[in-house]
């Protein structure tokens, strides 16, 4: 009887695709008492393009502008966990030169900048702060105009090749993005002097989104949203690739996993990541210029086998998992394990028993790229 | 009065003197306040572009003229080129009058605000201008609510009740951080307010609490971050203005900058003194100005346009610095702070008044 009387106090609203702060075409159906969620359920799909399909039917080199669309706001990292995942199966790992994998650190430490800029843009106006949008966006800028330098493109960079680099970094560059350093830390105390400190910033964010310890390795969250909760664990530090094993830098946590915590952590691992581009600028002096590509047959084609790899992209582990069949210069399948996608399936529970305001807090948060969670 | 413009005096000659005094001249200071008001709010939106982006490392609107200075222009020539769109399953009737209900009272509320020093540039001193200056600008909450209603549309929905749990956290506030006001003064009439201020201090020194109390509640009040919560473009898309397009929106627009005008009006005439620059009946008060005829009418007008300037640019300055609050916390800060901290405010203040007064009685 209860069961078909109408509900008087539940509304449902789409939230999204079509909205200014889903974070691109997320579209989550929410159940709203007043303006408290009773329930939400994301709804993906919107900008599936058959990534991983596609990467079946093209060689492994073709592969890689497909992996800039993924994240497409970090398409550095998506272009290492590729690259290094074939490399991985060719068993080529070790042949990298170092210059060329000194280069990757530094343009994943760029990328992983320009990525949280941007976050940080985004979830300071979804909580009506306009301004940090307009700083960050001064700095990123910079930061695309290395990327421009070195590879001719600002955003969907292409800038890895499977086994080395394409192309040097010459001292001019290296001096470009001395200047830069040099100037960042300024601007994320810019940054902080207005969200930080401020009362109702802590508001929004204190206690928002909690996230224990259990429940993010239970739902495998990776990335800030698992450090913020109080769980060391980042690739870079526990599976280290390219050269991290010899960088120094610290990894953030959190304490109570809220919104607030997260924010922290990632303003935090920017001051890391530039601290490991400055160990980068002079570690790169002892390599020789123009070494940067190990001896990779023309066509490439693995033998038969399969490697998972993975990279400590902006927004978690970022992993492909690469079968190989021996006959064709493709892959058998391709498998992309996109860190937004898992931990946005903690959405649902994040937000109910919250308000509308707070779901726009959470989805900036847990920072989705859509990109990546519908490939 | 028409001692003051003899010329308009002999135009109406034949008129009885009531009805010169008391609707011509009201009506022809009233239509001409309109118009300068009219323009003030539309060039404000310019101002507050071109400040935000001043603020925010970037240019804002420079391209209209010289730097952009004719934006203010182009801004409504474009709204009424737009086409007015009516969504379907709105509520027609409430879907027309929404956008009217604020702007009336908005632009009314102005017939009863002194801008300089009184008798040019008040057109109505009613003995009750405060009172009725404030059940004007809290009207213009209706239109709000209204058209959230109107739209059929979820968000809009949202936006309109947003609107109403705000206005119950922060009318009362706002009226009661005037109780002290009132109390010091003894008088409802805005001109009697600025006048005791000129005999003794700026409100805002023994006001302090209230003053501030006044200044969050009026950034409520006329929706301003960060208490844009009925608008919130990242959670509600645009609230209560989502459906709304062209001239209807341009109406809700100026709504909200007319009201942030009568505020800061209203702000500088409680607590800063209105028009004049005076402590305890010295420098420019009033009587100065009006001994000093014309010139002293446009100084008293300078003056009050550069406090309220002031109050303007403070606005805009909020809104390129906060974040936004949520509307439940913006009902805690009315409730647990905002209210609590008036009425202690009121109590102080009437036990200085009546320790002062016994004092000087004995």
């Amino acid at each position: 009887m209860t069961q078909t009387m109408l509900n008087l106090h539940e509304m449902e609203i789409s939230f999204g695709p079509q909205h200014p702060s889903t974070h691109g075409v997320l579209r989550v159906m929410v159940k709203i008492d007043g303006e408290r969620i009773v329930d939400a359920k994301p709804i993906i799909g919107y900008l599936h393009r058959g990534t991983e399909k596609l990467f079946e039917n093209m060689n492994y080199p073709q592969c890689v502008p497909h992996t800039d669309r993924l994240d497409y706001v970090a398409s550095a990292t998506s272009n290492e966990g590729f690259v290094g995942a074939v490399e991985k199966l060719l068993g080529i790992t070790d042949q990298i030169p170092r210059r060329a994998k000194i280069i990757r650190v530094m343009l994943a430490e760029l990328q992983r900048l320009s990525s949280h800029l941007l976050w940080l843009a985004t979830h300071a106006i979804d909580l009506g702060a306009m301004t940090p949008f307009f700083y960050t966006f001064r700095e990123r800028e910079l930061i695309l105009d290395l990327f421009e330098d070195y590879c001719g493109a600002r955003l969907t960079l292409n800038c890895m090749r499977i086994g080395g680099q394409a192309d040097d970094v010459n001292a001019q560059w290296l001096q470009k993005l001395a200047d830069f350093l040099g100037i960042f830390d300024a601007a994320l105390d810019e940054y902080e002097s207005l969200l930080t400190t401020n009362r109702i910033w802590r508001k929004r964010t204190v206690g928002i989104g909690v996230i224990t310890p259990e429940d993010a390795i239970d739902w495998g969250l990776t990335g800030p949203p698992l450090r913020g909760s109080g769980i060391e664990w980042d690739i870079r530090r526990a599976f280290p690739y390219e050269v991290y094993s010899d960088l120094k830098f610290e990894i953030p946590v959190g304490r109570n996993g809220d919104t607030y915590d997260r924010y922290l952590c990632r303003m935090e691992e920017m001051r890391q990541s530039k601290k490991i581009l400055e160990q980068c600028v002079t570690m790169i002096a002892d390599t020789k210029e123009g070494d940067l590509k190990a001896k990779v047959s023309r066509v490439i084609r693995p033998a038969e086998g399969e490697a998972y790899f993975s990279v400590e992209c902006p927004k978690g582990e970022l992993g492909y998992y690469i079968i190989a069949d021996g006959k064709n210069p493709n892959a058998y399948r391709c498998h992309v394990r996109p860190p937004s996608f898992v931990n946005l399936s903690a959405l649902p529970d994040l937000v109910k028993g919250h308000l509308v305001a707070d779901m726009v807090a959470v989805i900036g948060t847990i920072d989705i790229v859509l990109g990546e969670v519908d490939r | 009065m028409s001692a003051t413009l003899p010329v308009v005096a002999s135009m109406f000659g034949s008129i009885p003197e009531p009805i010169v005094n008391y609707v011509i001249w009201p009506t022809t200071k009233f239509v001409i306040a309109f118009a300068v008001i009219m323009g003030i709010v539309a060039f404000t939106t310019l101002v507050e572009r071109r400040v935000l982006g001043f603020m925010q490392a970037r240019l804002g609107p420079n391209r209209v003229g010289p730097q952009g200075i004719l934006q203010f222009v182009a801004d409504p020539i474009k709204l009424l080129l737009k086409e007015d769109i009516v969504p379907a399953g709105a509520q027609k009737a409430a879907y027309f009058i929404a956008p009217m209900l604020p702007i009336i009272p908005a632009f009314l509320a102005f017939c009863l605000i002194p801008f300089g020093p009184p008798p040019t540039f008040a057109i109505a001193d009613v003995n009750v201008g405060l009172l009725l200056v404030l059940a004007l600008t809290s009207t213009g909450v209706y239109g709000i609510i209204l058209g959230g209603w109107a739209s059929n549309n979820k968000f809009s929905l949202l936006g309109g009740l947003r609107s109403a749990a705000q206005m119950v956290s922060y009318e009362v506030p706002f009226g009661l951080s005037i109780v002290g006001v009132l109390m010091l003064t003894g008088s409802l009439s805005l001109v009697e307010i600025v006048r005791y201020q000129e005999q003794s201090v700026w409100n805002v020194l023994p006001q302090l609490i209230g003053c501030f109390i006044f200044l969050v509640a009026m950034t409520a009040e006329v929706n301003r971050a960060p208490f844009d919560l009925p608008e919130a473009e990242s959670e509600l898309v645009a609230g209560f203005h989502t459906e709304y397009s062209g001239m209807k929106f341009a109406f809700f627009f100026l709504a909200e900058y007319a009201s942030m005008l009568v505020n800061a009006c209203l702000i500088v005439l409680l607590f800063f003194g209105g028009w004049t620059a005076a402590i305890a009946g010295h420098g420019l008060t009033t009587a100065a100005m009006q001994s000093m005829g014309w010139l002293g009418m446009i100084l008293g007008f300078l003056i009050f346009g550069a406090k309220v300037a002031f109050f303007m640019i403070l606005y805009i300055w909020f809104r390129g610095t906060f974040p936004r609050y949520r509307f439940d916390q913006l009902m805690d800060l009315g409730w647990k702070w905002m209210i609590p901290l008036a009425l202690a405010n009121i109590v102080v203040t009437g036990l200085v008044i009546l320790i002062a007064q016994s004092g000087g009685a004995s």
